[in-house]
């Protein structure tokens, strides 16, 4: 599904990405942590195709395609989606006519004429219900006026209704509390399958008692420094970054 | 507010919106230049009677005196007056009795306006007076609305059929020598519209009028009249699209609002006039008045969206005259490529508890120049005058500008006046959101700008909506990267 090369990548002169190498093969849940800057965020935008982030070196390849000449919208329409750490407020513009825009776009690029209005009330109707996404929470503006944990679960909320091949959240659990927590992560888990992937960006632990990786990264200072299975993700917990700091010096 | 399954469907039907149309018709077109027998001439095209010809007379003896007004925030190469020719009518003169006796062509291009007769007619709930170049070519509905004692006809008509209304009320709220774009709109003024309301009568339909220009070098001249006797109400639709042109073309209309005790009038407007190319060239001029006057709790709402012409000249007002009138103004107004718009709005409190509100968004791209011109005004007797104003501007790239120019003048202590501000600009994050989502950077500005409307396009009503969001999508094209 996803093969990532030595990738570098920078953003205003500063080098963030210092060779990063990972596969994801489809069906799988992969985990990356790792302390605060460390470069979770960049490299989430980078496979996105953030244009800000100016890859100097390697590649980004999906099912076989290298993604270097693909914009952002492009690769949305591939599958690829990002759950942001800090998703943006529109203002004005209603979490369903956004949602509606996203969806006849994506059905635009691949011939497909616009979702009929009952198909897509059926879908809004399930995936909201899954997520215990009250309606007249649909009508407000994106994001705006939105509390930490109703922004994440906004997010999901639109991963679930695109049904992305490569979904990657980042810090999705940050903001949230435990009851919602489980509702995301339970909307997560219905989700996988094995024809899609997920990656899954987080700081702790305990997201990943929820959504269970099949393999656990720990990104530092731009570069994957440990993997290993979900039993890394509780080592990590226990010994704290410092442990991983202290290793990757040596 | 409870969103039902119902708004929920709404808002996913939305349809999109079909425009662009350029058509060839034969047309009788007058000479170019101005002069008193060219005066004379268009009133007798039209057969109006005496005191018709001696009031255009006059508003031309008073143009001739005027100086074209400089103050706008605007520059143009002024138009040449004696280059232009005042009137241009389609050629063919009867009126048809059936559909099948229609230039097909002119069939064609109300399709293209999504308002073909027949789909009118079934559709219910609109009636269209399509002036077509300067002449009413068509009217619905007619019927329907003179069974409840309602005039919907062209201004021409309504000089010819009730001469009683017209003579009493034109010119009443913008007289002649107002400005010298509406002395001249007095003068020469081609064709219009015309209504009136009886007393206490709800008007059961929005009013609709599409306007277009359509013949090379002809200037346009409309004049509105609506009338709303005492406790009437009525919803009125201006729309206009116009093909593309490479040379300016003027037009100048004038409308006028009358809304006399306890009545209600609702104008709205989307205006899409050609706007000049992206190095500016061509473009429509677009320089009108339109006022109206509140009697004793009545109420006047403007509502226009401005995508259009090259630069543009406007200001919805209203005269509260009555004690509690109301005086609304909701504007959209985007410029793009070198555009400039001039616009905005008066609000004159003349009789005691009157209200305004003035909800103005601006969206400027490429290197146009967008300015707001506002004037709030509360004269001495207008106790406990009450305004709020909210001029919201949206900037695109650093080549554009938006400018406010509020004027406020209170002359009664009990006023309470609230003027907001905010200037913002589409964020780059903002972008990548939607381009993350699968929307291209395009779209992705027109669904923010669609949101950075959407208090003013609420007040629009829903057909209209839809065609307003379009075109400002369709303005908007181009302007990114
Ligand atoms: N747009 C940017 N401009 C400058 N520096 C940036 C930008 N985005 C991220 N960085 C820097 O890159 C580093 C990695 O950031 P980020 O990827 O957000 O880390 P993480 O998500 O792991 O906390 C940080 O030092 C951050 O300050
Ligand atoms: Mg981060």
């Amino acid at each position: 599904m996803l093969k990532i090369n030595e990738l570098h990548a920078r953003v205003e002169e500063k080098d963030i990405l210092k060779g990063i190498n990972l596969e994801v093969n489809a069906g799988e849940v992969h985990a990356i942590m790792g302390p605060n800057g460390s470069g979770k965020s960049t490299l989430a935008s980078v496979i996105a195709g953030k244009e800000e982030f100016e890859v100097t070196k390697g590649s980004v390849v999906l099912n076989g395609e290298d993604l270097e000449d693909a914009a952002p919208e492009e690769r949305a329409h591939k599958g690829v989606f990002l759950s942001f750490q800090y998703p943006v407020e529109i203002p004005g513009v209603s979490v369903t006519n956004f949602m509606k825009t996203a969806i006849n776009e994506s059905r635009k690029a691949r011939g497909l004429k616009d979702m009929p209005a009952n198909e897509m009330l059926k879908l809004i109707r399930e995936k909201s219900e899954m997520l215990e996404i009250d309606r007249r929470f649909l009508s407000r503006s994106l994001n705006e006026g939105f509390s930490g944990g109703e922004k994440k679960r906004n997010e999901i909320f639109q991963m679930a209704m695109l049904e992305p091949k490569l979904a990657i959240l980042d810090e999705t659990d940050s903001g949230l509390d435990i009851d919602a927590l489980r509702i995301v992560a339970n909307g997560v888990n219905k989700l996988r399958s094995k024809d899609n992937a997920i990656i899954v960006i987080t700081h702790y632990q305990r997201l990943l008692e929820y959504i269970v990786p099949d393999f656990v990264h720990v990104l530092h200072n731009g570069k994957i420094v440990k993997s290993g299975g979900k039993e890394l993700a509780l080592e990590l917990e226990e010994k704290g970054y410092d442990w991983i700091k202290n290793e990757a010096v040596v | 507010m409870a969103y039902t399954e119902e708004e929920l469907k709404k808002e996913l039907e939305t349809k999109e919106y079909e425009y662009g149309f350029y058509t060839d018709i034969e047309s009788d077109t007058f000479p170019v230049g101005l002069n008193e027998d060219i005066v004379v001439a268009i009133s007798k095209k039209k057969s109006e009677p005496k005191w018709m010809t001696d009031w255009r007379l006059e508003a031309f003896r008073h143009w001739q005196a005027m100086e074209e007004p400089e103050w706008a925030n605007v520059t143009y190469a002024k138009p040449d007056f004696q280059a232009i020719s005042y009137y241009s009518a389609p050629n063919s003169k009867p009126k048809y009795e059936s559909l099948d006796e229609v230039d097909p062509e002119l069939l064609d291009t109300f399709k293209k306006l999504g308002i073909s007769l027949d789909e009118q007619k079934k559709l219910a709930g609109v009636a269209v007076d399509i002036v077509m170049d300067s002449v009413s070519v068509a009217t619905t509905f007619k019927k329907t609305l003179a069974e409840k004692g309602i005039i919907f006809c062209s201004i021409s008509e309504a000089i010819k059929e009730h001469p009683e209304l017209v003579k009493k009320y034109i010119g009443s709220v913008v007289p002649q020598k107002d400005n010298f774009y509406a002395a001249l709109n007095s003068a020469v003024f081609s064709d219009g519209s015309f209504c009136y309301i009886p007393k206490g009568v709800r008007c059961p339909m929005e009013l609709s009028t599409y306007f277009r220009i359509n013949q090379a070098g002809t200037g346009q001249f409309e004049r509105t009249l609506v009338i709303a006797d005492e406790g009437s109400y009525v919803s009125y639709l201006e729309g206009c699209t116009a093909p593309s042109r490479d040379e300016n073309q003027l037009h100048a209309a004038v409308v006028e609002l009358i809304a006399l005790d306890d009545a209600e009038i609702k104008y709205s407007t989307v205006q899409n006039w050609f706007p000049g190319d992206k190095e500016g060239k061509g473009g429509v001029f677009n320089f009108v008045t339109k006022r109206g006057i509140c009697e004793k709790n009545a109420k006047i709402s403007w509502t226009q969206v401005e995508t259009g012409s090259a630069v543009t000249w406007k200001y919805p007002s209203c005269i509260l005259k009555g004690d509690n009138a109301i005086g609304e103004f909701y504007s959209i107004a985007v410029t793009n490529n070198y555009q400039q718009a001039d616009t905005g709005t008066k609000m004159v409190h003349l009789g005691k508890n009157t209200r305004s509100t003035i909800i103005s968004k601006g969206i400027s791209a490429g290197k146009s120049q967008n300015s707001y011109r506002g004037l709030v005004q509360v004269n001495s007797r207008a106790e406990n005058a009450r305004n709020f104003s909210q001029c919201d501007s949206l900037l695109m790239g650093n080549a554009c500008g938006a400018h406010t120019f509020p004027y406020i003048e209170v002359k009664n202590k009990t006023a309470q006046i609230e003027h907001e501000a905010t200037t913002s600009k589409i964020g780059e994050d903002q972008i990548f959101y939607c381009n993350q989502r699968g929307i291209d950077t395009e779209k992705a500005i027109a669904l923010i700008v669609n949101g950075f409307s959407k208090e003013v396009l609420n007040k629009l009503p829903m057909e209209f909506a839809v065609e307003a969001q379009k075109l400002l999508e369709i303005s908007l094209e181009g302007s990114v990267g």
